[in-house]
């Protein structure tokens, strides 16, 4: 027998039988009886956002430091605009996400009714994929179908639009189990005779290296666990891009730091100079490869990715795997063993001679005045004195990001929350928010510039009401760092807007929120700052004002490959061309 | 290479077998994509190719299955062969896509377009238009004293000749569907 409720009951249905225990949401007109329905129950609970761009980045928090998908619910028109960024940020990145947004009433659908958007027209391009349910008797199976999308493959962001009258209407719920998943069922296991090709160029290779990625990640901690097991077993380098940071652990001897146009020195050398390159998981983005006819010229290069899309999509790919990397490496791993687990031991031993020249040279070397913080000291840190907690990294976008992605060391994968594909400023401190309503009793801090802070700052509140103990901290130059640096590098050292007037100050902000803060300026002080930071049981800012002109090397300039980076400020006079000076 | 699989019902001759991607050389392919008729699927289908810069040349959509509800949509569109692959591969991310197909990698297909072409005039330039129809195998399926609208069936090319020919027989105005194609032989 089919059970008969409201379609706004149904949601809240849906989403219990679906395992959801936290959404991030803000309410409105349109979306008043599912909100009835949210206060009628206890099962769910509901982080009451300051801004609806904060709920999305808050669920992508969520998603990407617990594996399962994040949800938002919104109002429609405006409610439904601000998941944009949110949305796109988390296609980009591959995050799973389950976004709802209410709908004028199906019979004022067209009329440019009070708060009526086209939400479906414009998250189009932004989601993996979205529906509008206009009949009650399908919004339960569009649910469970939204979550069957928005986690199997290539994960991403998912949207659901509900009109007002299809919320309020009597229909038939369709539990999980019934509901029709289609057609959707990507492929997850890989084409063994490509893995058995990948065996026998990982037997002969003199110079390999393994370049990982988000997909790692994304395919489970079995996949992360393989991976350090076939990296053990080899003795293969190992680079990743930003989003795949703790995948293989920081402190391994294989791990060469990350890779691309702020990555290691010895990351980008050794994937220059491969003549094997194993990708897996990670898409070829513009960050991670320079200049495109000048990337690695001399490597085979294997490519295993979930998404048949990302494979010669930039870099022409000798060996494409479609598969999910978990099931991928599991072959992989068999099937090397059954061949004798044979590697190129000569050629390897000179791989790593050259690599270890490449490490003496030392990258993140900076200098250490007494009377001003480097930002680079203060990440030292940071890293130092919270490395033996239960630790949660989120991030803004821009100088401090790379600085993190530099300085922090991740043991473990789904530690770092950051904005990789879109770069959104505003990400890190709404995501830490959703890190820590999953992860309560853990340490979140989220790494921040003073301008990222200050674009979803208004998620202060959403934090001290549910008493989550997230930690700021932010890099504060006074400047949009990345920003300078580039105008530093093309266009003169004219800093065109890039740098920040009328600062709130931090400390009297945390007090009006209701939060703690402190300012720290005085290298000597840094460690007590973060102590206090570390200690304070609440949410807590801490402003660090650090150095105002410290640029972030090594940099990959535009359009060079890996093995043109700049090291330092004296290398940088006329270091990007002219056909690089119109690459972002 | 058999590692890359698009999507299932697309050919196991993918182009990595038959060609070096590349390779700059811009070439037209025509593609049949089978998705589920729901509202916004061609809306999806259209936004991939504007969003990501990809051409279309010609594009049909119409419902073949009314108890399943799929439709086909026929696009020809040129690129690289690089770019080929990526747009199939694209396509295939679609949620509503269940088939792409590459007729012109997986084999011989037949193609075929259908337009209406009206025609003005009188006297010797009447007479020529009607004359011409026939050698194109055109049907008039309109006619007044003054005019006649043509309908003709054949390759996109046909087409285009016929039409330069009417032009200077008084050529007013051409409705054209786009391209239907479907692959010959049994399967």
């Amino acid at each position: 027998m089919t059970r008969q409720m409201t379609g706004a009951k149904m949601v809240v249905q849906a989403l219990k039988d679906q395992g959801v225990d936290v959404v991030f949401g803000y309410p409105g007109g349109a979306a008043l009886p599912i909100y009835d329905e949210i206060f009628l129950q206890n099962d769910i609970r509901h982080v009451l956002v300051r801004h609806e761009q904060g709920a999305v980045h808050a669920a992508e928090g969520y998603a990407r430091s617990t594996g399962k998908p994040g949800v938002v619910l919104v109002t429609s028109g405006p409610g439904a605009t601000n998941t944009v960024t949110g949305l796109m940020d988390a296609l980009l990145d591959s995050i799973p996400l389950v976004v709802m947004s209410a709908q004028v009433p199906t019979f004022m659908i067209g009329t440019d009714g009070f708060q009526e958007a086209d939400t479906v027209g414009i998250t189009r391009p932004c989601t993996k994929h979205n529906w509008l349910v206009r009949e009650t008797d399908k919004l339960a199976e569009v649910m469970h179908q939204a979550f069957h999308v928005a986690t199997k493959g290539r994960p991403g962001p998912v949207l659901i639009d509900i009109p007002k009258d299809v919320q309020f209407a009597t229909g038939a719920y369709t539990p999980p189990a019934k509901a029709k998943t289609g057609h959707y069922q990507p492929q997850v296991k890989g084409d063994t005779a490509a893995i058995t090709k990948l065996v026998e160029l990982m037997e002969k290779a003199e110079r390999p290296i393994f370049y990982t990625g988000g997909g790692v990640i994304n395919s489970g901690p079995q996949a992360s666990q393989l991976l350090r097991e076939i990296i053990g077993a080899t003795g293969f380098p190992i680079t990743s891009t930003l989003m795949g940071l703790g995948a293989f652990p920081a402190s391994g001897k294989e791990w060469l730091g990350m890779l691309g146009m702020h990555g290691l020195y010895e990351a980008n050398m050794a994937m220059h100079g491969c003549d094997l390159m194993i990708n897996i998981g990670a898409r070829f983005d513009d960050r991670i490869t320079g200049r495109v006819d000048a990337f690695s010229p001399g490597s085979k290069k294997a490519h295993i990715d979930i998404d048949p899309s990302s494979i010669n999509k930039v870099i022409h790919v000798d060996l494409p795997i479609v598969g999910d990397v978990g099931h991928v490496l599991e072959d992989l791993l068999r099937i090397w063993k059954a061949r004798g687990r044979k590697v190129n031991k000569d050629g390897l031993r000179a791989w790593w001679g050259k690599i270890d020249n490449w490490r003496k040279v030392d990258c993140l070397t900076y200098p250490k005045p007494v009377d001003v913080i480097k930002p680079q000291l203060a990440l030292e840190r940071l890293e130092a004195l919270t490395k033996d907690n239960d630790r949660y990294i989120t991030t803004e976008v821009g100088q401090h990001q790379m600085w993190a992605a530099q300085f922090l060391h991740f043991e473990a994968p789904n530690r770092l929350m950051t904005s990789g594909g879109l770069g959104t400023m505003g990400y890190g401190l709404p995501a830490s928010i959703g890190v820590q309503m999953a992860h309560p009793e853990a340490l979140v801090i989220n790494v921040a510039g003073e301008a990222s802070f200050q674009m979803n700052l208004q998620e202060m509140a959403t934090a001290v009401q549910f008493r989550l103990p997230i930690k700021q901290f932010i890099l504060n130059n006074e400047r949009l760092g990345m920003v300078r640096q580039w105008q530093d590098l093309l266009h003169g050292g004219r800093y065109s807007q890039s740098w920040s007037e009328s600062l709130p100050d931090f400390v009297k902000l945390a007090e009006a929120f209701g939060a703690k803060g402190r300012l720290v300026t005085d290298p000597a002080d840094l460690d007590d700052a973060i102590g206090e930071m570390i200690d304070h049981d609440g949410p807590f800012i801490l402003d660090v004002l650090v150095e105002k002109h410290e640029n972030c090397y090594p940099m990959i300039p535009s359009g060079e490959p890996h093995n043109k980076m700049l090291m330092g400020d004296d290398a940088t006079e006329d270091a990007i061309g002219s056909s690089g000076a119109t690459l972002v | 290479m058999s590692a890359l699989r698009i999507k299932k019902g697309s050919s196991k001759k993918s182009a990595y077998d038959l060609r070096d991607p590349n390779t700059d050389v811009i070439s037209s392919h025509t593609l049949a994509v089978i998705v589920d008729n729901e509202v916004g699927v061609l809306a999806r289908v259209i936004g991939l190719f504007s969003g990501r810069g990809y051409n279309i040349d010609s594009l049909t959509v119409a419902e073949i299955d009314h108890t399943g509800h799929r439709s086909r949509i026929t696009i020809v569109t040129s690129g690289p062969p690089a770019v080929i692959e990526q747009i199939k591969a694209q396509l295939g991310r679609i949620v509503p896509v269940h088939e792409v197909h590459d007729l012109t990698v997986e084999g011989d297909a037949v193609e075929r377009e259908l337009a209406l072409i009206k025609v003005a005039g009188a006297g010797e330039k009447r007479v020529e238009a009607l004359r011409l129809a026939d050698i194109f195998r055109a049907n008039a399926v309109d006619s007044t004293l003054e005019s006649f609208v043509f309908e003709i069936t054949g390759t996109p090319e046909k087409i285009d000749a016929f039409a330069d020919l009417m032009r200077p027989l008084g050529l007013v105005e051409i409705a054209r569907t786009g391209v239907a194609a479907l692959s010959r032989g049994a399967k």
